[in-house]
């Protein structure tokens, strides 16, 4: 016995390496450390040398640590995907830092060469590794359950049972086995001998369970490089827009009507489908005084109505966590705002502009921000930036606020300024921002002239007897007061990603082989049964093959059914011996 | 409304109340076990140096826990009756919270604190019922004191309509999971700390040391048992934090109009994904089991925290539901 021991250090490998073991790095904990492989130091050597420290788990897991150390800057700084408007502030105050972050690719990292680089290298170290474990499994799938071991007794679950009978008991003894390994699912091979170191015949099952285990691990593996992939792809082929929809106005989903689209790659220019929206109205409830939470909006609901690309008309609606669907396209409701109705006149009552002007909300009881820009009619160019209130009030500073979101006491200022607007040389200019360099003021904070204050209807003039600016009131006839007045109008982005559904499947696929590969017991079982002239006696062992906390207890199960199956069969004698 | 959310306060010290005599008591039991230990290793040496004279050289002594003068640890008893206790006033709190708000009671910071600590604290008495893990008593209690002390001393925001980016079915899914997938992993993290205590020890006593660390450890089962613990309960975890994760971007495709955008709290919920991950591959490398792996699984709840308490009130994105301002 000792002489054999020291031939298998380790009592546990007892059965253990077979065909149908899963195949795993070199530097798995159940693999035979064979490092004694060194390479010749020829360059196919060296390359495969480093492709095997590349496809190993030391690797693999410095590379998943790496990761995620490398993710963590991009939740410090600001990131151009997520927050643009926070990567413009952050160079604002910090000038001299912000060069040199950004050559770090600090508000870019998710897209950084040295971020791809560490994901890349995983995935190229996933895949050599999976690779030849798949080529592996599928021959294992067919493989027998390996012999039984020699000595059971070492495996750590084993127990033995004594029974008196016969040569041909312990057959059918084995017979019983197999079909009870057979039923539990297990799959089963039959290793019989005729002599064993003179202790007579032996028969004996071996089954294996579990193959689900490997296939699950590889699923997961193999499905985490669907998501990578239809991630990358997907993004090639997905456009994602964004357009400002006035109360009445309509949007027709072609490049040219976009404010702004971010198009993939592969997205030709006639990709997007010609359908239209109309924005019909806007809904939006406050939280009423008194209440907690009084004056909190909700329940945003942009109605709409859509033409389809065959030119079809129906109803939809766009409301937050419910896009609308629509060719093929995704509708989202992004924000919400108010356009008052502003018109411009000049001296001699030309009609400069009268339209809905947006205005940015700035705060949550919607006082808003918004720019008109006069470009000819004028002596010189014209410049208004305007602040709107939907419920007006005073403060003790003279400045005015809103102290709710819906109009009631509604209250446009707008002050006034005079020079060049930049916008002639072609440079592209928000509509939003007024770039007041080249301007002189004429009327607002910091002028002689007080800014322009409007209610809807009125009209003021403008100073130095440059013409007037009125605040349209757009209330239907026979409104007796404000609320409907002003124009609301909503942000949609409209998002066409196909591979969507496939990064989802991959994922559910990822988590449905991670469930399988966690939770699945594989194991080897053997019924063993020696006959002597003392009757015969029964030796069962269990073997884990990888994380199983109820191997034991399926030993027992098993030994257990065994025996009230052979009970069945003839009344038993002799008392079981557990041991071992 | 308002009177059902003051009941909710009041239930919610008094479970708070009721976890830290829990606490102190299980805190008792870990100091009453080192003088168990000292009885029960007395007696354990007698036998172990009476079988040394026998054939078996290389019998290891019998653990403490197998003697049979198994110790009884009565301070336990009542910690763990008062964590039961604690917890149906906990979740009391938490469902008068639910019904004062006319919702599931995890849309703001101070009810994720709640419902999280409640699920925590419910994991541990469930598996309580079949292993005992009741050394782990402190830590827990302790942990469930803290984070729902700061919670209602510092977080508590009164009731007010959800917003409507949270008006989802994921709302109900997606947070419950991902609290009950805390709570996995904080029993993990606490198994992964015993079993670096229980390491040293080990190693000590190999060397012979005079005084191998806490005694009390001598009560609990060997590292690499407490590994394998820590292990199964990570795992679990792991898997509702990819549903998660999952269910995030789900919800995310729905309220913002894309599934990824690494906003800072999807960002640390995957950094954590794939620390987890590490850790359970670190289980499977040679070289990495034992030590390394159980510093990961220590390290993945330390970011389990950050997301939960730093990232929740520090930093601004998408996520902003903390209802602190
Ligand atoms: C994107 C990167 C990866 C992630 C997120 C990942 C994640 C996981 C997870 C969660 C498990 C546990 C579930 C199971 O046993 O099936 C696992 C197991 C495993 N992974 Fe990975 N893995 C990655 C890359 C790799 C690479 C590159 C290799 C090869 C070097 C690898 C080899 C293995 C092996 C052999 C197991 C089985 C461990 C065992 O025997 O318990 N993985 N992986």
């Amino acid at each position: 016995m000792s002489s054999s021991r020291s031939e298998r250090p380790e009592p546990q490998n007892e059965g253990a390496s077979a065909a149908s073991d899963p195949l795993r790095p070199s530097d798995h904990i159940d693999s035979i450390d064979d490092e004694i492989n060194q390479p010749r130091l020829g360059l196919v050597g060296w390359l495969r040398w480093g492709w095997r420290q590349l496809t190993s788990m030391r690797v693999a897991l410095v590379l998943l640590l790496i990761l995620a150390i490398a993710a963590i800057p991009g939740s410090i700084f600001p990131q151009r995907m997520a927050d643009p408007n926070g990567v413009v502030q952050y160079r604002t105050d910090n000038p001299d830092l912000f060069p040199i972050l950004d050559s770090l690719s600090m508000f870019d990292v998710y897209l950084s060469p040295w971020f791809s680089a560490i994901y890349l290298l995983l995935f190229v170290s996933l895949i050599g590794c999976i690779i030849p474990r798949i080529k592996h499994h599928l021959k294992a799938l067919r493989a027998q359950p390996p012999r039984t071991p020699a000595r059971l007794a070492r495996l750590d679950d084993h127990r033995t049972v004594e029974r008196e009978g016969s040569e041909q008991d312990a057959a059918q003894a084995i017979d019983v086995a197999e079909k009870q390994l057979k039923a539990l699912g297990y799959r089963v091979a039959r290793y019989d001998s005729a002599e064993s170191r003179g202790r007579g015949r032996v028969w004996s099952v071996s089954a294996e369970r579990g193959y689900w285990r490997e296939t699950g691990n590889l699923l997961f593996h193999i499905a985490l490089v669907g998501v990578l992939v239809t991630v990358g792809v997907g993004g090639g082929f997905a456009y994602t827009g964004q357009k400002v929809v006035i109360e009445g106005k309509s949007f027709v989903n072609t490049l040219l009507d976009y404010n702004s689209i971010n198009r993939g790659r592969f997205v030709p220019d006639d990709a997007l489908q010609p359908y239209a929206l109309t924005l019909d109205s806007f809904d939006i409830t406050y939280e009423e005084f008194g209440k907690p939470g009084a004056g909190q909006a909700g329940n945003f609901k942009a109605n709409l109505d859509v033409r389809e690309t065959d030119g079809s008309t129906r109803k939809g609606s766009v409301e937050v966590n419910h896009p609308l669907s629509v060719g093929g396209d995704k509708v989202y409701l992004l924000g919400n705002g108010y356009a008052p109705t502003i018109t411009v006149r000049n001296a001699e009552g030309t009609v400069l502009l009268s339209q809905p002007v947006e205005f940015l909300p700035q705060d949550s009881s919607m006082s808003s921000l918004g720019v008109v820009k006069i470009p000819d009619g004028m002596p010189e160019q014209l410049g208004l930036i305007g602040f709107f209130y939907p419920t007006a009030v005073k403060l003790d500073t003279g400045a005015f606020a809103s102290a709710h979101g819906a109009v009631n006491i509604p209250l446009l200022t707008l002050d006034v300024y005079q020079g060049d607007l930049g916008i002639d040389d072609g440079t592209p200019r928000s509509v939003y921002v007024l770039d007041t360099e080249d301007m002189t003021k004429l009327a607002g904070r910091g002028t002689d002239v007080e800014s322009i204050q409007l209610q809807p209807g009125e009209t003021a003039d403008l100073p130095n007897g440059l013409g007037t600016v009125t605040f349209e009131d757009e209330s239907p006839a026979g409104a007796t007061d404000f609320t409907e007045s002003v124009k609301r109008y909503v942000s949609l982005q409209i998002h066409h990603d196909e591979s969507a559904p496939w990064v989802l499947a991959f994922a559910l696929l990822a988590l449905a082989g991670l469930g399988l590969a966690l939770f699945v017991p594989r194991r080897r079982m053997w019924v063993k049964a020696t006959a002597s002239d003392d009757g015969i006696r029964l030796e069962y062992a269990g073997l884990a093959r990888g994380e199983d906390p109820t191997l034991a207890a399926a030993v027992d199960d098993l030994v257990r059914g065994h025996e009230r199956l052979l009970d069945d069969a003839a009344p038993r004698r002799e008392n079981p011996v557990k041991g071992a | 409304m308002t009177s059902l959310d003051d009941l909710s306060i009041l239930l919610l010290w008094t479970a708070i109340a009721i976890y830290a005599g829990a606490f102190i008591a299980y805190a008792f039991d870990l100091a009453r076990r080192s003088s168990a230990v000292e009885e029960v290793t007395a007696g354990a040496k007698v036998l172990v140096a009476a079988g040394s004279a026998g054939a078996d050289a290389d019998a290891t002594p019998v653990p403490a826990s197998e003697t049979p003068a198994k110790p009884r640890f009565v301070l336990a008893r009542i910690g763990t009756a008062l964590t039961v206790l604690g917890w149906l006033f906990h979740l009391g709190a938490t469902l008068t919270r639910g019904f004062a708000a006319g919702r599931v009671p995890w849309a703001n910071l101070y009810e994720f604190a709640m419902i999280g600590t409640l699920l925590i604290v419910l994991v541990y008495l469930v598996v309580l019922t079949r292993i005992d893990l009741r050394y782990l008593g402190t830590f827990i209690t302790g942990l469930v004191v803290v984070l729902l002390g700061a919670a209602a001393a510092n977080f508590y925001v009164i009731v007010t309509p959800l917003v409507d980016p949270l008006k989802s079915v994921w709302l109900i899914i997606h947070v419950f999971v991902a609290s009950l997938s805390t709570a996995l992993l904080a029993l993990a993290f606490a198994l992964s700390v015993m079993q670096l205590l229980q390491t040293r020890r080990e190693r000590r006593v190999a060397e012979g040391a005079a005084k191998p660390g806490p005694r009390f450890l001598a009560t609990l089962p060997d590292a690499s048992r407490l590994e394998n613990l820590a292990y199964r309960f990570a795992v679990v975890g792991f898997i509702f934090w990819t549903f998660t994760l999952i269910a995030g971007a789900i919800w995310a495709q729905d309220a913002w109009g894309r599934y990824w955008g690494f906003d800072v709290k999807e960002t640390w919920t995957f950094i954590i994904w794939v620390l987890y991950a590490g850790y359970i591959h670190a289980r499977a490398t040679r070289g990495w089991r034992g030590t390394p792996s159980a510093w990961l699984s220590i390290t993945g709840f330390a970011a389990v925290i950050f997301n939960f308490a730093i990232v929740n009130v520090f930093f601004k994105g998408l996520h902003a539901y903390s209802g602190l301002s």
